[in-house]
């Protein structure tokens, strides 16, 4: 995806402070989740897109994003929006080493992911070790952006960020 | 208007019942994995029939909400496919409605993020998403099932053979649906009928398992004619609103 989104530099500071309650780590800049961040005639005004349909981390943020704005006396309005659909490319490189460091293993390139989630390759590498030695255990995990893995080397179970594009 | 209404509730209510036919597994699925797994995909289609609904209670106005459409109509004002109402009997029977559903779903998801109408194309392009790993799993399942052990073969035909009457009711054309396609909004899912069933056909095959040849099908349910357990799922799905109206969480 090459279009980047509209965000406002003087919002960046309060939105940095909201992150994904699955993924404490991910601030939903990180996550790529805001697609627009202005503010018109003093409400800040912000698009915001699901992960997954289902997501109910969504309604959290939502929440979560106008209580900070309301903390520095700002009011903020979400609007949801779906297109364009979100993909694993618009988590930041920063995010991404986050949620490595977090214990969730980082998503593969398309073709990768497919290869691993119908367990034909191994190279989802373990958040722990390091090791390529691992193997699927289950294609949806904890959540419905995970898939649930485990180390062959140092035997750690740990979840996957699927591949989303 | 009242078409693109009707015809949201048309693709929408296969995915509530069916997610909500889905939920029943949760902690209940044979394994902690596939349990995960099950619900995951209850949870995709549910986040998706919200979607639909919420641009359906936009069109009507009058301060209706999705809880209304989820919760407060009768039986037949639902618009499912009979395929998606039928019950978990046992696992065979899982995995066979979701496959025989989500080969549709994916077909009908890829022709519909074309849709000039831009809510429903977006809410496709996100959904396809999804429902391409709902089929991988569904699909996998039916080989790992057709071609294991005797037993397992046995009960995934067994679903196969009781769920392929509910297979030409998704490629019926209703009046609504029949409408909006002319209105160039909607899908002619007759269009992907042979498709379907050349795919499906294949993996059956490669499952080996026997393709039913009956000619006899069954419809009634996307004109709200339900089979007898439609009840008792609206009987679960609406309780709440029913006994304690209005409530919020």
């Amino acid at each position: 995806m090459t279009e980047s989104p509209n965000i406002d530099k003087d919002l960046i500071p309060v939105l940095k402070t909201v992150s994904d309650p699955e993924i404490p780590v991910l601030s939903v800049l990180a996550l790529g989740v805001i697609r627009e961040a202005i503010e018109v005639n003093g409400v800040v005004k912000i698009k915001l897109t699901p992960t997954y349909s289902g997501c109910p981390a969504m309604d959290v943020i939502s929440d979560d994003l106008k209580k900070a704005f309301e903390d520095v006396g700002k009011k903020a309005e979400v609007e949801l929006v779906l297109s364009p659909a979100w993909s694993t490319d618009w988590i930041s490189e920063e995010g991404l080493q986050k949620m490595e460091e977090y214990g969730i293993a980082r998503p593969l390139s398309e073709t990768h992911d497919k290869d691993v989630l119908l367990g034909n390759k191994k190279m989802v590498k373990c958040p722990q070790c390091g090791s390529t030695n691992t193997h699927l255990v289950s294609q949806f995990g904890s959540t419905a952006c995970k898939a649930l893995f485990k180390c062959d080397d140092c035997h750690e179970p740990f979840d996957y960020f699927k591949c989303l594009k | 208007m009242n078409n693109l209404y009707n015809y949201l509730l048309t693709i929408a209510d296969n995915s509530l019942i069916l997610a909500q036919r889905l939920g029943e597994l949760c902690g209940h699925g044979p394994s902690l994995e596939t349990d995960i797994a099950i619900t995951n995909i209850s949870l995709d289609l549910l986040g998706q029939t919200r979607s639909y609904y919420q641009y359906a209670a936009k069109l009507v106005g009058e301060n209706k909400t999705e809880d209304d459409i989820a919760f407060l109509r009768i039986e037949r004002d639902y618009k499912n496919c009979l395929l998606v109402e039928q019950p978990n009997t046992h696992f065979g029977f899982v995995i066979g409605r979701q496959y025989l559903f989500d080969v549709y779903h994916y077909m009908l998801m890829e022709k519909l993020q074309n849709s000039p109408d831009e809510n429903l194309a977006a809410i496709a392009k996100k959904g396809i998403k999804e429902v391409s790993y709902h089929k991988r799993f569904s699909g996998d399942w039916v080989k790992r099932l057709g071609d294991g052990t005797e037993e397992s073969n046995k009960k995934m035909q067994e679903a196969i053979d009781d769920l392929w009457r509910y297979t030409d009711e998704l490629f019926y054309l209703t009046d609504t649906e029949k409408e909006v396609i002319k209105e160039g909004i909607g899908i002619d899912v007759s269009s992907f009928k042979e498709e379907y069933y050349k795919e499906v056909s294949e993996l059956l095959t490669e499952a080996t398992l026997t393709v039913p040849e009956n000619k006899y099908f069954t419809k009634g349910g996307k004109e709200g004619v339900h089979t007898e357990h439609m009840g008792y799922i609206l009987a679960e799905l609406q309780y709440m609103q029913r006994t304690y109206p209005n409530m919020n969480w």
